[in-house]
């Protein structure tokens, strides 16, 4: 288990003052000025060689994103945005760092400012979070007060503005370039890429888009250096994750541990372990619910890291894990979800408008066991003719979900068709 | 995307900003470049609709479409894009419960029945006295203290069909029930205490 003297998120759980000076207190904002005085490239470096995945989903490598970002600016400026449209159902980590750890974000925020060359940053936080959106102002409001950020930011001559945007209830916002269109005051309905956000991004400026958490753990890995992160975890999957952990567990929580804990130890450890026993476990979705279910079977072994659970045909996601128990009716559980992405659809591509509806309908009428054999396979052909076939990665978020379910509970489907057929011809 | 259906609102004339809203107004849009003012859209969106009643008629749409430049086609399609734009008036206290995968796990659906029975309406309903809208939501964010609603801007977490009543009781009264855990334990910390982070473990039992 990660020791304690590894956690960043410190008052994950706000035990403790959030403000800046209880922020101060847990080592946040401590020698800011000599990390932005090292300058832009040693802060990549420095970020590329802690092996720094980004945490909202797709993983990819925040040095390398900060990386791509222009050296020299053509007239247009460079903006940092921060992604914390959290929405994924079993994800509510990026809550408690907004809520509980503002100043890590804001801190992380001047830094990667400094990283990719902005001199503003906006924070898009999902409208819902009202409260946490208040403290994040305040929070900022503090640092303004401080002379932290805005002009002279800790009096290292680096000026960055750094403003809170809130949404309006829309799930596809967290898409980064649907999150882009939003900020622009338009519906958020994804942009095709090219031209990458890097390239054009916010107003159609260069815009690096990074989630709460990726950019929140950055002051810490400056100051203990990228030598620490990467002791923790393995290679390509380094430094400490906030699980949440919810469904059928005894103690649903939120908790800061190793990336690559295996899950049952994860789930033992801090959530009192599953309800009813390890072995009362149905299936377990590990990365947020656009992540390929798994079965009890692959659940006993599996390491919580990105390319482990690559590996195991699933993702690691927002790292929150839904646990089912076996009282679980598992195809209800995933027309449920089914109806979510329907519902969150933004209609732009017709196979993902069209085909998440065609998912709800077939789910919920296999739920009532009003449905034949062969719609399990009219399902399955569903799923492949979204996946990839959209503008955003809202299709395969939508379509994995039931392809995982077929992959791994097809049995469980077609005993419950075969009761029904049997029921019908007595 | 959900459409709402308006054609029966009755839509007043006309619509402005108070003067202290005015000003706020000015403030957000003073964050974005300019020239892109559009970007104030949202907030200006959501200040029209805490001034007016929680909702945005038609006139208000119109004037924050004249205030920013836009069309005013252009501030509908954001209007009705965005689930938390309400299109028709409601309920004093409108109560939403989330009801996806984490949360029905948890049994969102005892919740659902607790609203509707001591409230007397079914999901999508405003009560006769207009003092609460009930309404079902997608994921809220808050899954591992599944269940929970929302009402207002508050959320409601830890559910049981019993505290639920009692914070429904509550609004009901004109009271304001202390938002956050119906539990006993700290925001999202393991019930019973913590298991890391023991040396700044306080006020979780």
């Amino acid at each position: 288990m990660l020791a304690d003297k590894d956690r960043i998120f410190t008052n994950l759980y706000g035990q403790a003052d959030w403000g800046l000076k209880g922020a101060r207190a847990r080592g946040d904002w401590d020698g800011t000025k000599e990390l932005i005085l090292k300058g832009r490239e040693w802060i990549v470096e420095e970020v590329k060689k802690s092996q720094l995945r980004g945490r909202g989903g797709a993983g990819f490598s925040t040095g390398m994103k900060w990386s791509f970002m222009p050296k020299q600016s053509d007239g247009r400026p460079s903006y940092l945005v921060i992604n914390a449209d959290e929405g994924e159902p079993g994800t509510c980590k990026d809550r408690d760092m907004l809520r509980h750890d503002p100043h890590k974000l804001i801190e992380g925020c001047l830094l990667a400012c400094v990283g990719i060359g902005a001199h503003a940053c906006y924070i898009y936080i999902r409208g819902e979070f009202y409260q946490e959106g208040s403290n994040v102002q305040r929070a900022i409001d503090e640092c303004y007060e401080a002379g932290l950020i805005g002009k002279n930011a800790c009096g290292s001559g680096y000026d960055c503005d750094i403003y809170l945007h809130r949404g309006a209830g829309a799930y596809i916002c967290g898409e980064e370039t649907a999150l882009i269109e939003s900020l622009e005051g338009k519906k958020g309905q994804p942009r095709l890429k090219p031209p990458f956000p890097a390239f054009s991004g916010v107003w159609g400026c260069p815009t690096t888009v990074n989630n709460v958490e990726t950019v929140a753990v950055v002051p810490t890995i400056l100051r203990r250096g990228a030598g620490w992160f990467t002791t923790i975890g393995r290679p390509n999957n380094t430094g400490p994750k906030v699980f949440c952990i919810s469904g059928h567990v005894n103690k649903p929580c939120n908790v800061e541990d190793a990336l690559g804990v295996p899950l049952r130890e994860l789930i033992e450890t801090h959530a009192g372990g599953v309800r009813g026993g390890w072995d009362n476990l149905l299936a377990v979705i590990p990365g947020g619910s656009s992540m390929p279910v798994l079965s009890k079977a692959q659940a006993d072994t599996i390491c919580m890291d990105f390319d482990y659970l690559r590996d195991a045909k699933s993702g690691l996601g927002t790292a929150a894990i839904v646990v089912m128990d076996k009282s679980t009716d598992i195809v209800r559980a995933f027309a449920r979800l089914a109806a979510f992405y329907k519902h969150e659809s933004c209609g732009q591509c017709t196979p993902c408008r069209e085909g998440t509806g065609w998912m709800y309908r077939m789910l919920t009428r296999m739920s009532k066991g009003k449905a034949t054999m062969a719609d399990i396979d009219l399902l399955d052909a569903v799923t492949k003719q979204i996946e990839g076939h959209t503008i955003c990665a809202f299709g395969e978020g939508a379509a994995w979900p039931v392809m995982g379910l077929l992959r791994n509970f097809r049995p469980e489907i077609e005993k419950r068709l075969g009761q029904q057929v049997k029921q019908a011809a007595e | 995307m959900s459409a709402q259906d308006t054609s029966h609102v009755a839509q007043p004339a006309s619509f402005e900003f108070t003067p202290e809203n005015f000003e706020r107004a000015k403030k957000i849009i003073a964050k974005y470049p300019a020239g892109k003012q559009q970007s104030a859209v949202m907030p200006l969106l959501d200040l029209a609709q805490r001034q007016h009643d929680n909702w945005l008629p038609i006139a208000a749409m119109e004037y924050v479409a004249k205030l920013l430049d836009m069309a005013p086609i252009r501030v509908r399609e954001v209007a009705t894009f965005y689930t938390m734009y309400n299109h028709a008036p409601l309920g004093k206290h409108h109560v939403q419960i989330c009801t996806t995968t984490p949360c029905w796990l948890r049994g969102s659906d005892t919740i659902v029945e607790a609203c509707e029975k001591r409230l007397g309406i079914k999901l999508g309903e405003t009560t006769a006295d207009r003092k609460f809208t009930l309404q079902e939501v997608e994921c809220l964010g808050a899954c591992v203290n599944a269940p929970m609603m929302q009402v207002g801007d508050d959320y409601y977490e830890d559910l049981t069909p019993e505290t639920t009543v009692k914070v429904l009781d509550a609004l009901a009264k004109g009271e304001k029930p202390k938002p956050g855990n119906q539990s006993k334990r700290l925001t999202s910390s393991p019930e019973g205490g913590f298991t890391t982070l023991v040396d700044t473990a306080k006020g979780s039992d």
